[in-house]
């Protein structure tokens, strides 16, 4: 009962803190608060209320539960890990992206391979491709290597699309210069091309993260070994134990925001000069 | 997720791609016929040489073409698929494709309402209200790097267990996944008139609300097509996906599902492709929508 009013009252003081922090003139520090507090309060009042109305935890466990099962079960959570966002996800997402790279540096140079497959790229980057997935993993077996498959093809049309708009972002009075240094085609693809394609480039690599992810998890929802973080959640949800299937959604929100923060770190490294990272 | 959002530049519609397009269909088609003789073959060598017969080139070819369970389908076999179980099949019958492809639909389309109707909510909190722009911003950006597909069969055991069998839990995981593009293109379209308009509204003495319905509302209707084609293309990955943890219902995801544990290869494709086409038409459907809405409100495309 205190509990759960101490978080009822929690939330609406760093509501009322939130609303101060919003009026405050704009400052690096004070802008990290309101997040921080609000995820807080979410968190706080789930506990509390789990508790106060006696919440089945087969339904919803509290935080406190979750932590507690995650703590104790690290060296399995690790090996999920490394089956599903390493060898699943990262390295499917390298191999897609290298193709699909590849391809986009064909279609740039061969101009109507490029008009006939950037159309047909669009349609199916909307496509729900992770219907792939039962195929893939029919053949290429239930290992890890289906799942790279899956997000492979997962990843390829994003960064298909995003590297040839890119490619063409150079102004025409840049390549004339370069023309006029009497640059080869690669110099002007490396110094000039590739350079203003950059922001593009990322915004697909950025968005293929989290797809990454889905895909590889997902797939092995049509059959995996006994490990991975697709295979646990969809063996131990019907078991009814959602304290470790909120463990892996832990880790695969971590998992999730490194991949994503490790692409920004990577694009403001490299695209300094851009307007948008100053 | 950007490429619907040019799609409008190089779209399938404009003449000049259409020769390029057919082209690399074709390519694509014959390497596609070419792949299923190649994996397909082992498994004819092996019935032939059960039987002791030699195979000719021509048999080769045309019994790969042919396979009832193929490692790979021919596209013909992939389209004679479709056609016999979407025309030739009653619409009530499990096995016709339309009764799944209408279950899916019927997912998709509450999803993808619920998804926007939230999204909109959630957009007019932000714009209007710096302290739930500033709080629940980063989350709403957070949700997103996670794997939200990942929660689905979750969602399903957890409302099962509440007594909400059936469509909802895979309504909302498709409502999940559908909000994020109609927020974030809602907040930039209800923020797209600039300051001197609003100062103009403001010297009509317009409340907050008028200055909502009349200026910004109708200037974000661009971003919120835009965005509502991005919302239903995830709405239907959500669907999909919903239905492989629900098992027994029905819906293109499932049928992928039950194709893919009893090795039929041919349910999988006839599948994929269905939803395909199902992403493809309602796209289509919104994109006709917002042609004529922009028309009549004379903005530019």
């Amino acid at each position: 009962m205190v509990l759960f009013w101490g978080a009822i009252s929690f939330w609406i003081l760093a509501w009322w803190a939130n609303i101060w922090i919003a009026r405050q003139k704009e400052q690096k520090i004070l802008n990290l608060l309101p997040p921080i507090l609000f995820g807080g309060s979410v968190i706080f009042v789930w506990e509390a209320s789990v508790i106060h109305f006696g919440v089945n935890p087969i339904i919803l466990p509290p935080p406190s539960a979750v932590y507690y099962k995650f703590i104790s079960s690290i060296p399995t959570l690790w090996e999920d890990f490394v089956q599903t966002a390493i060898k699943g996800a990262l390295s499917g997402y390298i191999i897609g992206c290298v193709i699909a790279f590849a391809v986009s540096l064909i279609a740039d140079k061969f101009k109507f391979f490029e008009r006939g497959v950037l159309p047909i790229g669009n349609f199916l980057a909307a496509m729900p491709i992770i219907g792939i997935a039962p195929i893939l993993v029919m053949w290429y077996g239930y290992g890890w290597q289906s799942k790279a498959a899956v997000v492979a093809v997962m990843v390829f049309f994003p960064i298909l699309v995003n590297t040839v708009q890119g490619m063409k972002m150079s102004d025409k009075i840049h390549r004339d210069l370069m023309q006029t240094y009497n640059a080869s085609y690669l110099q002007t693809l490396f110094k000039l091309r590739l350079a203003t394609a950059m922001p593009f480039i990322f915004n697909g690599l950025k968005i293929c993260t989290t797809l990454a992810l889905i895909g590889a998890i997902v797939a092995e929802f049509f059959g995996s070994p006994i490990r991975g973080m697709g295979f646990r959640i969809s063996t131990e949800a019907p078991r009814f134990a959602l304290d470790m299937v909120w463990a892996e959604i832990t880790v695969a929100a971590i998992a999730g925001s490194l991949f994503y923060g490790g692409v920004v770190l990577l694009e403001k490294w490299i695209t300094f000069w851009h307007p948008s990272q100053r | 997720m950007l490429a619907i959002l040019m799609t409008k530049k190089t779209g399938i519609g404009s003449e000049s791609n259409v020769l390029p397009v057919t082209c690399v269909i074709i390519f694509i088609v014959i390497i596609w016929y070419g792949f299923s003789i190649l994996l397909n073959a082992p498994w004819e060598f092996d019935k032939a040489k059960r039987n002791s017969i030699t195979l000719s080139a021509t048999e080769l070819v045309t019994n790969t073409w042919a396979q009832k369970r193929p490692k790979l389908p021919a596209p013909h076999q992939v389209v004679g698929e479709i056609w016999a179980t979407t025309v030739n099949k009653k619409v009530t019958s499990k096995r016709s494709l339309v009764y799944h492809g209408l279950i899916t639909f019927y997912e998709t389309i509450y999803g993808f309402a619920l998804g926007t109707g939230l999204g909109i909510l959630l957009a007019l909190g932000i714009v209007f209200n710096r302290a739930t722009a500033m709080s629940v911003m980063p989350w709403i950006i957070t949700s997103q790097t996670i794997p939200i597909l990942a929660i689905a069969p979750m969602i399903v055991v957890a409302l099962g267990s509440l007594g909400f069998g059936g469509l909802l839990p895979i309504v909302i995981i498709s409502m999940y996944l559908s909000f994020f593009p109609v927020v974030v293109g809602m907040v930039k379209g209800l923020k797209s008139p600039e300051q001197l308009e609003i100062d103009q509204m403001k010297t009509w003495s317009a409340s907050k609300s008028q200055i909502l319905f009349k200026l910004r509302a109708p200037r974000s209707t661009p971003y919120l097509f835009t965005s509502l084609k991005l919302g239903i293309a995830a709405s239907l990955v959500g669907a999909i996906v919903g239905e492989l943890p629900s098992g027994g219902g029905g819906g293109l995801g499932f049928r992928m599902l039950s194709g893919s544990t009893f090795g039929n290869t041919l349910h999988i494709w006839s599948g994929l492709f269905s939803a395909a086409i199902l992403a493809g038409s309602l796209i289509a459907i919104i994109s006709v929508i917002q042609r004529i809405v922009l028309k009549r409100m004379a903005l530019e495309l």
